[in-house]
């Protein structure tokens, strides 16, 4: 099966600002796939790429088998988007816009519009200018989510709901992608959102991809964190591949390691001889902290 | 009074967003008011034949009575429509900066910091205020360098003043009213428009010695034209104006304390749980209809005043060649009361190129806003989500200037009972500034396709044009300048001979600009 989306080295500049510098992606047809980065990554521009809004200036880009800028509306039909910052007709009633723009994709599922509309706990016949960015958000998700798509693309969609807003939206996502088979990609920097939901992700920085794979992929790259008291002098530990911040106070350390590398470390350790040792488990908290620091760029 | 903290802040924040549009009406109405003296001190050199012109019933309901026959009385009798414009201007600034903030959240933003709760209103009025002011002060020296008495400048400079205090105060109050910034202005413009009916039925009533004369005393219009500059200079009168401003203005504020941030006191209807748009042109055809409505509403109004008072403006220009050469400037027609309907008829056109403006930047507005990105996700392609407003832009200005055309020729037609003959004369007149108004449209078009973020530039096209026509009008202008609006092309109409070939030039630049925005629009980023 193709790939629903895949981008090979895009690059968009505005003006100076590099927003996209040489950004490969990759989702895969029916998995979810969280798109994570900080602020300012360009997570947005990428997405507004695939939407065709947007041109880039260097780099081959497929979405759905087409190409997004010169296929647009055909590949429109096709999927729903759901933008991060949703703004409404404020004339209009919510129930008005997801017809709307449901209608404009292609149709609605009445059936599955007002039972989104009751798990979202969603009125739909508030005007839009009274309806708060949660709800508002909430409009752009049932009109995403009743139509009949084969890609979803969401960006941040749940940077406005609620806590219990939220686990609804896991739910909804879980099941287009079990039941439905749909492709979900899920842009957000919320980490236990994507652990929950994402069968892979790519995580970018300033326009480019720093690492890209499944969950237990990316866990790889974590770290796991080790004090010890050793008997011994604690000569080569810091040579050792794999070892990070060691630090080391009369006769216990304390240090990072690589997952990876965990079995030869322990190895030097127990050679040296361990009197206690106390570990860490390797949290992907910890490494998206890492992968978002400014110095991460490889 | 913590609830104003930060007023200074937001004041700052107004005249830096409005740093252009502020000065350039100030100094438009004023430059245009005070160009008024020599003017119309040429055309009419002597008393009589101000007060003969000033009879008319027609004019007096436009502009109400004269009060004398000097030349400073006539002049500020003969601009009496542009303190309504001032008004308008005002009420609009404040709900700009009041209403449509909270409508787009930014009130929101701004109310998180230390910005008290009365502080955006009070910084929407004191910009407001403080710019009347302004434009007081500057047409008072303007007329006075006329050399128009100056007691007589500084009370007309009250007149503007006052009238643009007045409904800016009508602004803040309604905007308190509703959540929604249209409806705030329907409000705000319904109350300005009603102030002037009540005024010109009132005026007119009293010309014909008519029952309804009392009506005037109503409105704060004629409480502001009855100072009398250059006469007997009223200033208790001012002071009426003044007093009421500042009652309106405190109930602004008591009703804004009643009232959450982003709700108004009138509580919002629900509306419909399941839509029955389907189509970008269903969707363009809600966004737009309001507007339609108003300035087809408008054009009708302007059509039966300009047909009502034609046949008086044909009498008076018999005698006096010099307003006959001036209409023929602006229309050029040979029979009296065509050359005077033909000017009415440009007048008209230019008016409906702001109209198609207007409807043009809607698509500005939907992209700058975010809400054309939803649409444009969807299975519509930009030629179509373009198009569906594109309709209202170019046939928008289409219907109301058949109303226009409508209204002129049966008012027209009923005063010299002549309605088949004039209907269909008028009609066509009021069509033929279709070609010239499309080519500003279309100007706006390119603006938006290639360069978006300067979209409010396509305000310079009407602009220039109106310009082009009022100077043209007064002095005689040089060729290349007329050359440049296109209104200039077009035969003059209802007399003069139309040949196709105009029309079809100007269609034809129309159709190049407008296709050639529609390309820049496709191929550029959007939003942008
Ligand atoms: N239209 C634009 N004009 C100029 N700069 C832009 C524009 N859109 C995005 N950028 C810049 O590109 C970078 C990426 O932005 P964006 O894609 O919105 O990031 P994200 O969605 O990951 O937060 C940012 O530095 C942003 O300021
Ligand atoms: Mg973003």
């Amino acid at each position: 099966m193709p790939a629903a989306i895949s981008t090979e080295g895009l690059v968009k500049r505005f003006g100076r600002t590099h927003a996209l510098d040489g950004l490969d992606l990759a989702v895969r047809t029916g998995e979810v796939h969280g798109f994570l980065g900080p602020n300012g990554a360009g997570k947005t521009t990428t997405i507004r790429i695939l939407l065709g809004m947007t041109r880039a200036d260097e780099g081959t880009t497929r979405v759905l088998d087409g190409d997004p800028w010169s296929d647009a509306t055909e590949l429109h039909r096709r999927l729903a988007y759901v933008p991060g910052d949703v703004t409404l007709w404020p004339n209009l009633s919510g129930g008005e816009a997801i017809d709307l723009l449901g209608r404009m994709r292609g149709g609605v599922d009445k059936k599955r519009k007002a039972e989104l509309l009751e798990r979202f706990d969603l009125d739909p016949r508030k005007k839009a200018r009274a309806y708060s960015k949660g709800n508002r958000q909430k409009v752009a998700l049932v009109a995403a989510f009743a139509s009949d798509v084969e890609l979803l693309l969401l960006d941040e969609p749940t940077s406005g709901l609620d806590p219990l807003m939220e686990e609804i939206f896991r739910e909804v996502v879980q099941e287009i992608s079990d039941r439905d088979g749909r492709t979900v990609l899920l842009s957000s920097h919320i980490l236990s959102e994507v652990e929950a939901l994402c069968d892979r992700v790519t995580i970018i920085r300033a326009g480019r991809a720093v690492e890209s794979g499944t969950l237990n992929e990316l866990r790889h790259l974590t770290r796991t964190s080790i004090q010890a008291e050793l008997v011994g002098p604690m000569d080569g530990l810091a040579q050792l591949n794999g070892v990070h911040d060691l630090q080391v106070d009369d006769g216990r350390v304390r240090f990072d390691v690589d997952t990876d590398e965990i079995n030869p470390v322990l190895r030097r350790l127990t050679e040296i001889g361990v009197r206690s040792l106390v570990s860490q488990p390797p949290s992907l908290e910890e490494l998206f902290l890492r992968l978002y620091e400014p110095e991460a760029v490889k | 009074m913590k609830s104003l903290a930060g007023t200074g802040g937001l004041i700052r924040l107004i005249l830096r967003r409005d740093r252009v549009v502020l000065p350039l009406w100030i100094v438009l109405l004023v430059a245009i008011s005070v160009s008024y003296v020599q003017e119309y001190g040429d055309l009419f050199p002597t008393p009589e034949s101000r007060v003969k012109y000033a009879s008319n019933v027609g004019f007096i309901t436009l502009y109400g009575e004269l009060s004398g026959p000097s030349l400073g009385e006539f002049v500020t009798w003969r601009l009496g429509f542009v303190p309504v414009m001032v008004g308008l201007i005002s009420l609009l600034t404040v709900i700009r900066h009041t209403r449509v903030e909270e409508e787009s959240g930014r009130r929101e933003l701004l109310g998180a910091t230390v910005v008290g709760r009365h502080a955006q209103l009070a910084a929407a009025l004191a910009t407001t205020l403080g710019a009347n002011l302004v434009l007081a002060v500057l047409l008072a020296l303007g007329m006075h360098s006329q050399d128009l008495p100056l007691s007589g400048s500084i009370a007309i400079g009250i007149v503007y003043a006052g009238t643009g205090w007045f409904f800016a105060a009508v602004g803040a109050v309604a905007a308190q009213l509703t959540a929604s910034a249209g409806t705030a202005r329907g409000i705000a413009i319904g109350v300005l428009g009603g102030a002037y009916v009540l005024r010109a039925a009132g005026d007119t009533s009293a010309h014909t010695d008519g029952p309804l004369a009392w009506l005037s005393h109503l409105s704060p219009i004629a409480w502001a034209q009855r100072i009398r500059p250059y006469a007997d200079n009223r200033w208790w009168l001012g002071i009426v104006i003044l007093a009421s401003t500042v009652a309106l203005i405190t109930i602004a504020f008591q009703l804004a304390v009643r009232r959450d941030v982003g709700a108004g006191l009138l509580p919002d209807r629900l509306g419909p749980a399941d839509g029955t748009m389907g189509s970008p042109l269903a969707l363009a055809w809600r966004l737009h209809r309001g507007l339609l409505a108003a300035w087809t509403v408008g054009f009708a109004l302007l059509g039966l005043l300009f047909g009502g008072v034609a046949e008086g403006v044909g009498d008076m220009m018999r005698d006096d060649p010099s307003i006959q050469e001036m209409f023929q400037r602006m229309g050029g027609a040979a029979g009296l009361i065509d050359s005077f309907l033909a000017g009415v008829m440009t007048l008209v056109g230019l008016i409906a190129s702001a109209y198609a403006v207007q409807a043009t930047l809607r698509l500005r507005v939907e992209e700058s806003s975010g809400r054309a990105e939803p649409v444009l996700a969807t299975a519509t392609s930009r030629w179509q989500w373009a198009a569906s407003h594109l309709v209202f832009s170019l046939l928008g200005p289409a219907v109301a200037l058949l109303a226009a055309g409508v209204a002129e020729g049966l008012a027209y037609g009923v005063a010299i009972g002549d309605v088949g003959g004039q209907l269909p004369r008028l009609i066509g007149a009021a069509l033929a500034q279709l070609p010239a108004v499309w080519v500003l449209a279309a100007i706006a078009i390119a603006i938006f396709g290639f360069f978006p973020q300067a979209s409010m530039a396509s305000w310079a096209g009407p602009t220039v044009c109106i310009l082009i026509g009022l100077v043209s009008a007064g002095v005689s202008t040089a060729g290349w300048i007329r050359d440049i609006s296109p209104f200039t092309h077009l035969p003059s109409l209802p007399g003069g001979s139309a040949q196709a070939a105009p029309f079809l030039v100007l269609l034809a630049i129309a159709l190049v600009i407008g296709l050639a925005g529609l390309v820049g629009l496709r191929r550029r980023d959007l939003p942008a």
